[in-house]
């Protein structure tokens, strides 16, 4: 009987040899385990994305164009230096900047009031949730020809409303201003957006347990004071990870732009992603393109990691 | 049925060692509690039996067997989760009948077994509901029913009970004793709760940071714990605990506390004069006494607790707070004083440096200390 | 204080604000649609002269019954069902075991892994499209359905995983670890027991994944030549070429295409709410 021994001391008991084989198969699955899993995901990212993408930079340092038969040679950073004098690209940059903090603002701060009016129970909840969700679901061409077709007064009742709320002095297509016509796409993109922050914040909102609130109330909080300080302190994770990819996916989102307006008029809604698809499929100068693409990547992820950085550093500085 | 035996059984994540070298022998149709705080290790080395954790070096073999090299399902245990971990999306009997089917056990067989335990555990009439329309209580039953159903090697238990209200907890704790005792299964059970261990256990495995603290039945364990550790943690209320200066003197021992008060005690073997002690009284052996009766102590009454079959009193004593359990029900004031004595026979003493008890030359069993 | 009168007001008023604003985001929603399903259904003689009102003065079924009978339409139809289809199933097969994986293990090399996929997500994809027909051509991948499963597939993987993880971190372990016990291997648990409970989940990816492949114009434009390959994308745009721009015939196809997206997208929305937030009670 073991009585009362504390056992702190460390005899070593001969081991038994029965039942030890098969300890390294064992061992070895158990540490491959989990590279079975992903194994086929990233076989499928590295074949078609990463080569792609590792070939598509080595363009950038060389000389192709589809119509030269000559083209193919290596040219070293002349892409890089035509670029930094290429107006047409410091344009688009500017334009980048202004389609994505444009779009992101609006589908953001609406998305957010849709969540929260959809996070009320109220007649007929589920319905109004599917149809307000629905833009998502439009094939984003489609809807880029969509509002194309809205904004044209001759067949659109877009600038027909504007005039009457005083808006425009006469019907015309925004599209065709260089000054406004920006607002088309991001207007559609708006349209297109929505639903996906209205369904990240409604998830994140509806698991905020709800005694949270009830404390709160009878804590004597005002309905103002428990957004401030439950909902939005909540939210923020999930607001700033969808902001996050969100605005690297909006920059490199060209589709709404190449359908609706293909960059014009006088390249005023030309932004990064257009013009590459314009130097790329337009001038089939692909050794530019790649050019500007591995710019806009570096840009894109210095974007991410500061603002990963800046939220590890707030996130210190409360602690 | 099996025994268990873990000989020198360790885990560390990366640099953190978790258990240092477990050595524990588990009888064939024993009922073994691990009881301890939180992060004490007791989880880690049950999830090393289940087949759960690895084992990062040392044995564990069940029915004579090492199974550190064996996956969890080949290792013919039955588990009972906190959570209870019943599948969600299987109704109460097709949860009890997961493992034999997975065995391919013919049908009817599975569905004998099931009604079978479904009887002893009362659940016949829930075996079509899905565990979301259970009860906690009735969702533990189906838990335990579910390793029942399995005739394993060994139930192994992960604070099954915690997520019950405190009847239910006493109405499942009779029960599972109950049920060991229909069953004879070798059962080993985590808890933190010492009262689940003292009533449950055939043996209390005491554990604290990685370690073993001490082995043994439950009144071995209350009676004479190897360390402070074990005195603390074992026993409701908490036993009393003192520390002073040993003074040996013609008349006997006694432990001079900070303030001087001196306590007589009856002296285990090579305590000498100075030697930092550490007194340890169960407050059931303390006794309020009339004045004059020797050798008695002055305490100041804080706060009676009365709880019907007995009383508890709170009184300090040379600064530190006191509890005294009596069946009386004694008429005391808030704020007056009283004389208490130590029932010398019961009270312990503990090396203060090293915390181990020391035990006295005339104690039945002595304990073979380390 | 405030009297039960004052507050009644107050409560009208606010539930007043509710349904507006609602209604407000109903009709920005649906609107384009309805002008679009305007534009489907209007003769062609009367496009322009009754371009601008609310519901034109005849309508007509000839652009439905055109691209349903004379165009290949149906054809493209068919071969976007197949692709969406093939790409949400393989995609969500994909993104369940790497989901679980990031779930449920700690490995070497999954921080690798992980900011892999991350990156991924900050491609220009544009700039892959040259390249991927390189790689693609010698395989005799282009111009293929098969071609356009994987590529899609492998656009959708990264963050189809990351909303499968998000989606296991829900469901406790302690559930795998019992099905161990009872007598699965670890897989077997994840198939049998996790995968089940994640139903709501599976369905918000295919849900996601189906129509991210639907509206896909881009790499089904360049990766296609041939149009006994084309989805109904490229099939839209081939309209314009072929008949001048016919908006009429062009506009009924654009609804026809709308339907099974939009199906799909009503059946699945739910879940995608549901799974979004069981996934985010633990994660």
């Amino acid at each position: 009987m073991d009585g009362n021994k504390p056992v702190t001391n460390m005899t070593d008991v001969g081991k038994r040899p029965a039942a030890r084989r098969g300890v390294f198969s064992r061992r070895l699955s158990g540490i491959l385990e989990p590279y079975y899993y992903v194994s086929p995901a990233v076989v499928l990212i590295v074949a078609v994305m990463l080569m792609p993408l590792i070939l598509g930079l080595s363009y950038a340092f060389r000389d192709i164009r589809i119509l030269n038969p000559f083209s193919g040679g290596f040219v070293g950073l002349a892409h890089f230096q035509a670029l930094a004098h290429d107006s047409a690209f410091l344009g688009a940059l500017i334009n980048t900047a202004w389609w994505t903090f444009g779009s992101l603002a609006f589908q953001f701060s609406l998305g957010l009031v849709l969540a929260l009016l959809l996070n009320r129970q109220f007649l007929g909840r589920r319905l109004i949730q599917a149809l307000v969700f629905l833009p998502w679901a439009v094939p984003t061409f489609l809807s880029g020809l969509n509002w194309a077709w809205m904004f044209n007064p001759v067949v659109g009742p877009l600038p027909h409303w504007l005039t009457s709320l005083g808006l425009m002095d006469t019907p015309f297509n925004i599209l065709s201003d260089p000054d406004l016509a920006m607002w088309g796409p991001i207007i559609a993109n708006i349209w297109f957006g929505i639903p996906f922050f209205a369904i990240t914040l409604l998830a994140a909102l509806q698991s905020i347990p709800g005694e949270l609130y009830e404390a709160a109330s009878i804590d004597g909080a005002t309905t103002r004071q428990k957004f401030i300080s439950i909902t939005i302190p909540f939210l923020a994770p999930t607001i700033a990870i969808t902001l996050m990819l969100r605005t690297i996916w909006i920059a490199n989102f060209a589709d709404l732009i190449v359908v609706m307006t293909k960059g014009g008029p006088a390249d005023s809604t030309q932004i990064v992603a257009s013009y590459i698809f314009t130097q790329a499929f337009r001038r089939l100068d692909f050794g530019y393109a790649s050019a500007i693409a591995a710019v806009l990547l570096v840009l894109l992820l210095a974007y991410a990691l500061g603002v990963i950085a800046l939220r590890r550093a707030m996130t210190h500085a409360d602690s | 049925m099996a025994s268990i035996e873990i000989t020198n059984a360790r885990k560390s994540y990366g640099a953190v060692d978790v258990l240092h070298g477990i050595d524990l022998d588990i009888q064939d149709g024993e009922f073994i509690v691990l009881v301890g705080p939180s992060g004490c290790g007791k989880s880690t080395l049950l999830r090393m039996i289940a087949g759960l954790e690895e084992i990062t070096s040392g044995d564990i073999a069940i029915g004579g067997n090492v199974v550190n090299d064996l996956d969890p399902k080949d290792r013919d245990i039955a588990m009972v989760f906190q959570s209870y971990a019943l599948y969600p999306h299987m109704t109460v009997a097709q949860n009890m009948g997961y493992a034999l089917t997975l065995r391919k056990t013919a049908r009817e067989k599975v569905s004998a077994a099931i009604d079978n335990v479904a009887g002893i555990l009362g659940l016949n009439a829930l075996l079509q509901r899905r565990p979301k329309a259970l009860s906690g209580g009735q969702r533990q039953r189906v838990a335990m029913g579910r390793a029942i159903v399995r005739q394993p090697q060994a139930f192994l238990f992960d604070e099954p009970l915690s997520n019950l209200d405190a009847r239910l907890r006493e109405q499942m704790r009779t029960e599972i004793r109950k049920l060991h005792r229909r069953l004879g299964a070798t059962s080993v059970y985590v808890t933190h709760d010492q009262i689940e261990a003292m009533t449950m256990a055939d043996r209390i495995v005491a554990m604290y940071d990685g370690i073993v603290q001490q082995v043994g039945t439950p009144l071995e364990i209350y009676d004479r714990p190897a360390n402070i550790f074990v005195a603390s943690f074992i026993g409701s209320p908490a036993m009393n605990f003192l520390s002073g200066t040993c003074q040996i003197t013609a008349q006997g021992c006694a432990l001079i506390l900070d303030d001087g008060t001196s306590i007589p005690f009856l002296a285990p073997p090579n305590v000498s004069n100075g030697q930092k002690l550490t007194l340890g009284a169960r407050p059931e052996h303390i006794d309020i006494v009339g004045n004059g009766s020797a050798p008695s102590v002055p305490a100041t009454v804080d706060l009676i607790e009365p709880m019907g079959l007995s009383t508890l009193v709170h009184v300090t004593l040379a600064g530190k707070p006191v509890k005294i359990f009596t069946l009386a029900r004694p008429d005391l004031a808030i704020d007056s004083t009283i004389e208490i004595a130590f029932n010398m026979d019961k009270t312990h003493i503990f090396d203060s440096e090293t915390e181990l008890r020391l035990p006295r030359a005339n104690e039945p069993f002595a304990a073979e200390t380390a | 204080m405030s009297t039960p009168g004052k507050s009644r007001l107050r409560k009208t008023a606010y539930w007043g604000t509710h349904y507006l604003m609602i209604a407000a985001f109903v009709a920005f929603a649906l609107f384009p649609l309805y002008w679009l399903l305007k534009v489907s259904v209007t003769p062609n003689d009367i496009l322009y002269t009754e371009g601008v009102r609310m519901w034109p003065s005849r309508t007509t079924w000839d652009n439905y019954t055109f691209v349903l009978t004379q165009s290949h339409f149906p054809h493209y139809f068919m071969n976007s069902v197949i692709v969406s289809g093939f790409t949400a199933l393989f995609t969500c097969i994909i993104a369940a075991v790497t989901g679980y994986a990031f779930s449920r293990f700690r490995f070497n090399g999954k921080i690798v892994i992980v900011a892999l996929m991350l990156i991924t997500q900050m491609f220009p994809l544009v700039m892959l499209i040259a390249p991927i027909f390189r790689i693609l051509a010698p395989l005799g991948l282009t111009d293929s359905l098969t071609g356009l499963i994987i590529v899609y597939t492998a656009f959708n993987v990264p963050f189809a995983t990351f909303l499968m993880q998000s989606f296991f971190d829900g469901i406790p372990k302690d559930l795998e670890e019992a099905a161990m016990i009872d007598g699965n291997t670890r897989f077997e648990a994840f198939r049998r027991i996790i995968l089940p409970l994640t139903l709501p989940g599976i369905a918000a990816t295919l849900g996601f994944v189906f129509t991210a492949a639907w509206s896909e114009l881009l790499f089904a434009l360049m990766l296609v030549s041939s149009e006994s390959a084309s989805t109904f994308p490229v099939g839209l745009l081939s309209f314009v070429s072929k008949f001048g721009v016919d908006f009429g015939q062009m506009m009924a196809a654009g609804v026809l295409a709308l339907i099974p997206a939009c199906a799909f997208f009503l059946l699945i929305q739910r879940y995608l709410v549901q799974g979004l937030t069981a996934g985010a009670v633990k994660g």
